[in-house]
């Protein structure tokens, strides 16, 4: 491939796989849905977004297998790590809940999803730039239809309203870790390769903000923040997904399909 | 011995004929996604190259697409195939062919209006609610979206309100 490598390798190697563990254990979870969808129309969609989550991840996790050097490719690292080396924010792995908390988990990361594969799609690494540009033109499609049932349940009956505002108010304690830079990011927004998350912030609250105010929910106020997805300190929720996710290469370790 | 080699305007006629896995209606062509063809090397490394841009990237047509890709040109005697996977710039429908939107249309599919904007510049969230579907049956305009998502990332679920049929429109994207 004709790319151009900036950087330190192990430190983008960190990044892409935090890039690629985001979109694999959110569409592992969206994946839970299918065939158990509130209605059809809903079954594709999840059905859709976890699709396109889970072609991000392949491009992000080979990408991050090709810099490593060591022969791993995308699957080799989605099968054959154990929950400890997983990179996600813990937001994505929280479980899918009722539809209000799958909904409210989806549009929360969507969002800032959005954003920043916006900013990465400037980024020095011209890998990057490719794939988040990409990408971000799949992920616009899953903020307008996050965003519309955040709308639909929040502005709908009583009951659904006071779902609708639960699940939010559960998930927002997980935004927190979305916007906190650690050294990788300051390492990697120094490089010109990655992007600041702290810059992610303004227009996350923005659009969020208008989208609850619309929806007749309120914003849950800033309080203690979860924290440790990227380092690796993930919830107990995580080690589950993985285990159904990871069964069947790991029964079969040798078998290609 | 020596074979002959493959002129590329053969080639661009041999792929014509391989259809997409999921709409067979249009041909790999019609979608836009071979990018480039060229040959490389030199005797028995000369290889025939081809730049292959996904539509979606969880698209799973790919992958057959490619298969497909390397049985046609090697069945007409093409010893060495390259794949090439290109994702930038990224796939538009502005590639689809004109004789591709009509076929969809034609299959019952309607075809994506052209997109505002440069596939490269910031996204524009109101612009898929201002997407315009046309009924591919009785071409009336008066739809209404049941759904974004439809049988395939590359299509949305729309109702004619005219002659009460839904349909698949492939989205502008």
């Amino acid at each position: 491939m004709p790319y151009r490598l900036v950087g330190d390798s192990e430190l983008l190697f960190a990044y892409a796989l935090r890039l690629g563990d985001n979109a694999l254990v959110l569409g592992q979870r969206l994946g839970e849905w299918t065939a158990h969808g509130p209605i059809l129309e809903e079954d594709l969609a999840l059905t859709n977004v976890a699709l396109d989550l889970v072609g991000h991840a392949r491009l992000w996790l080979d990408y991050a297998g090709e810099v490593e050097g060591r022969g791993r490719d995308a699957d080799r690292l989605a099968y054959f790590r154990d929950q400890g080396a997983f990179r996600n924010v813990l937001l994505v792995e929280r479980p899918n809940g009722n539809y209000a908390d799958t909904t409210a988990r989806q549009f929360l990361f969507d969002v800032w999803h959005l954003y920043l594969l916006q900013a990465l799609s400037a980024s020095a690494d011209e890998r990057i730039a490719a794939i988040a540009n990409k990408a971000a033109r799949e992920v616009a499609y899953h903020v307008r239809r996050s965003g519309d049932w955040v709308k639909r349940l929040g502005d709908g009956t009583e009951e659904s309203h006071r779902r609708m505002q639960a699940a939010l108010d559960d998930a927002w304690p997980y935004t927190g870790e979305l916007f906190a830079p650690d050294a990788v990011d300051e390492e990697m927004l120094a490089a010109g390769i990655g992007c600041d998350p702290r810059a992610l912030a303004t227009p996350w609250n923005a659009h969020v903000g208008a989208v609850l105010s619309d929806a007749t929910l309120e914003r849950p106020a800033d309080g203690w923040m979860h924290a440790g997805g990227k380092t690796g300190r993930h919830t107990e929720a995580l080690g589950y997904l993985l285990a159904e996710m990871q069964s069947v290469a790991r029964g079969i370790p040798a078998e290609r399909w | 011995m020596v074979t002959q080699e493959a002129a590329l305007d053969d080639v661009w006629a041999w792929l014509g004929e391989i259809p997409d896995p999921e709409i067979p209606v249009i041909s790999i062509l019609d979608l836009g996604i071979v990018r480039e063809l060229r040959w490389s090397g030199s005797g028995d490394e000369r290889t025939l190259r081809v730049a292959v841009t996904p539509t979606y990237c969880g698209c799973p047509a790919i992958r057959t697409i490619e298969r497909d890709i390397v049985r046609a040109l090697t069945e007409r005697g093409v010893a060495r195939v390259a794949l090439e996977v290109r994702l930038a710039p990224a796939w538009t429908t502005d590639w689809l062919t004109a004789e591709g939107r009509e076929k969809l249309r034609a299959y019952g599919i309607s075809p994506p209006g052209p997109r505002a904007s440069d596939p490269s510049a910031p996204i524009d969230l109101g612009a898929f609610a201002a997407e315009r579907a046309t009924c591919p049956r009785c071409a009336s305009s008066d739809v209404e979206l049941i759904s974004r998502f439809g049988s395939t990332p590359c299509k949305a679920l729309y109702r004619c309100i005219a002659c009460r049929e839904p349909f698949d429109h492939f989205k502008s994207h």
